[in-house]
């Protein structure tokens, strides 16, 4: 496990719902067999519509959720349903930024408490080491050092996010969980907020899983991509694969729904588009869980699971009929 | 009453005619201009979209048209003439009565527009026993041919359901059966698809609009997402801190954006299939933020983030320049 810094190896996360007394106990598979590496220095694009289980999954990376089965290794760590993570270990290695910088944020910390506290608990350097830190990494993120005394609320909604992406390297983590960065912003703010992700990741050398519903900001940023559906990832491969060669129809699906104004003509993939909703994952259909909206439907596709099988090196997908180009 | 569509006195001019709509804004002592000299005007049938950041005034905008506007916000002058009749002054009772016959909207979050107490199926048949004066049985008959129409799964059962039991996309068709139930004029959709996935989104907007189409109703959305307004209108008006920047044809705005905001907006859009073409370029960032409403500067509002700015942007308001085809632009620099 040398190479990877992040190997899941069939991990599984299920959640048990509802009660005994109003209408049984079921099994979410929120998260349902996904084996999948990150390396050193790599952008990894999780792309998957709500429900999906993305967010379990990076709960799971994070050490926040347990796995039910499987195993995930992460920097040196090994977590396992039985062998919860060493939390101060994780802390210095796998961070996170939120969707809403807001709301995950504490309202009562200026920003200097809240990038100096983790420097702080983990007993880095001395008080001018902690202060030179906080000053440099947020002359790094766009602010200014006067900002460090001010509360959250006193900023606009980029800069929030700006100071949410400090909290999160302050650490120098090695991999970064992005949780749609920029879906709360302002359309005019998110360029800048992107363009700084990956200044930041050529600097400090990180590694993101960047997960988000919008493609064309996934596409901008990632190496790699991978596509999940109802707990399973239906399939991965390269940004150029996924985009210029997919090869599941749920994937071909994400690609024609997304409205381009610059080919409006060609902007629909003839029969690409997705019939109906996602299912829920109490209750996924049997077979391959995409075959109920899916325009390749045959009748294997209800009985038989797809595995993930090899269209090209590195290139995989889920589906009975990944050789079928259309 | 029967179901036929009222065409009103106004014929031949425009469906839906906005003049130097101005909306106030009370705040501690101070009244704000949160919209102000936004005009436009919507042909019948046609499919006109506004688009702007959040705090632009966009929905606040189409609240005016619905006459929806309450404190602290109020009109504060302009004309609003829907198909020859000037409505911005009517009273509670005459808007009731153009509210859902003539016009028609549908919000962003159908859970908390929809009753939740109430099924589905009596939410769009009140609107026939409402506006036309059907009998519950009829209209309930009428609410499952509505939900067929959009295309939910056994209408039958369906009509029966409360809104926690349907999904968001179902919840939204629900929302766009009980909107055109009366055959509006207009519908107005604000950020009608925000709340939804992708694929989802993509589903309910080709029925929105294929709907539309075929009952000949005019469309005026709202949204961010300049590129799902210009894929589904025929003209995009675009807003900047309560004032129409720019408004062109909508192939054109891609085409030949003129305002520098508008233009911003287009290049820092990431662009699906971009980065195989030409390879991964840093994103053209807009610098600065969006303003506040209190701090609105003088001169054009896009001045202090606009890269071609002079000293005239920060003192005098620009005037509207004519583009092609009925277009404009509010820029000093334009041309």
């Amino acid at each position: 496990m040398a190479e990877q810094l992040l190997s899941l190896d069939d991990l599984a996360v299920q959640f048990k719902v509802g009660s005994m007394l109003a209408g049984g106990i079921k099994t979410l598979k929120a998260v349902d067999g996904v084996t999948l590496d990150v390396k050193p220095g790599e952008c990894l694009g999780l792309v998957g519509e709500s429900g999906c289980g993305k967010s379990t999954l990076a709960l799971a990376i994070m050490g926040l959720v347990l796995p039910t089965r499987g195993r995930i290794h992460v920097g040196g760590q090994q977590i396992s349903g039985d062998k919860p993570p060493d939390r101060m270990e994780m802390a210095r290695t796998v961070q996170m930024v939120f969707q809403d910088p807001y709301a995950s944020l504490n309202p009562r910390q200026t920003v200097r408490r809240t990038l100096a506290d983790p420097l702080r608990l983990h007993g880095v350097g001395d008080k001018a080491e902690v202060e030179a830190r906080v000053i440099d990494l947020m002359a790094k993120v766009g602010l200014r050092p006067e900002h460090a005394d001010r509360y959250p609320h006193e900023f606009s909604g980029g800069q929030r996010q700006r100071i949410g992406i400090a909290r999160a390297l302050i650490l120098k983590p090695k991999l970064v969980i992005c949780d749609e960065p920029v879906s709360a912003l302002d359309v005019s703010i998110r360029a800048q907020i992107i363009n700084l992700l990956l200044e930041l990741k050529d600097e400090m050398g990180l590694a993101y899983i960047m997960i988000s519903h919008d493609l064309g900001v996934v596409e901008h940023v990632s190496d790699r991509v991978a596509v999940m559906y109802l707990g399973r990832i239906v399939e991965q491969g390269g940004w150029q694969e996924i985009f210029e060669d997919p090869r599941h129809p749920y994937t071909r699906a994400l690609i024609a729904a997304i409205p381009d104004p610059f080919h409006r003509a060609a902007a629909t993939v003839a029969g690409a588009k997705a019939k109906g909703e996602i299912a829920s994952a109490l209750n996924p259909p049997p077979g391959c869980h995409f075959n109920p909206r899916c325009p390749l439907k045959a009748d294997l596709c209800t009985v038989e699971t797809p595995l993930l099988g090899t269209v090209a090196p590195g290139h995989l997908a889920a589906c009975h009929f990944r050789d079928r180009i259309i | 009453m029967t179901g036929a569509r009222v065409t009103g006195a106004g014929g031949n001019g425009p469906l839906l005619k906005v003049e130097n709509l101005r909306i106030a804004l009370q705040g501690d002592g101070v009244t704000f201009n949160a919209v102000e000299n936004v005009s436009f005007e919507i042909g019948r049938g046609e499919a006109f979209g506004l688009v702007g950041e959040s705090g632009c005034g966009k929905s606040i905008t189409a609240l005016s048209v619905m006459g929806l506007l309450r404190r602290p916000l109020s009109l504060g002058g302009g004309r609003i003439v829907l198909d020859g009749e000037e409505i911005q002054d009517a009273s509670a009772a005459e808007m009731r009565r153009l509210r859902g016959k003539r016009v028609a909207m549908i919000f962003q979050e159908p859970m908390t527009a929809l009753n939740p107490l109430s099924p589905v199926g009596r939410q769009i048949a009140e609107m026939f026993v409402l506006h036309q004066g059907a009998s519950w049985r009829e209209a309930m008959d009428r609410a499952e041919e509505a939900l067929r129409q959009v295309r939910v799964p056994s209408p039958e059962r369906r009509i029966r359901d409360y809104p926690h039991q349907l999904s968001g996309g179902m919840r939204q068709r629900v929302m766009i059966a009980i909107a055109l139930a009366c055959g509006p004029d207009l519908l107005i959709a604000d950020e009608p698809t925000t709340a939804l996935d992708v694929t989802v989104q993509a589903e309910i907007i080709d029925l929105m609009a294929e709907l539309c189409a075929a009952k000949g109703t005019a469309i005026l959305m709202i949204s961010h997402d300049l590129g799902l307004v210009a894929n589904m209108c025929n003209r995009v008006a675009v807003m900047y801190a309560g004032r129409i920047i720019e408004s062109q044809v909508a192939d054109a705005i891609f085409a030949t954006p003129s305002h520098p905001y508008t233009r911003g907006l287009i290049d820092s859009l990431p662009r699906l299939g971009e980065r195989a073409r030409r390879g991964r370029q840093r994103l053209t960032e807009i610098s600065g933020v969006v303003p506040s409403i209190q701090a609105y500067p003088a001169g054009c509002r896009f001045n202090p983030r606009c890269p071609a700015v002079t000293d005239i942007c920060r003192t005098t308001v620009p005037e509207a320049t004519s583009l092609p085809a009925d277009g404009i632009v509010r820029c000093h620099h334009h041309g």
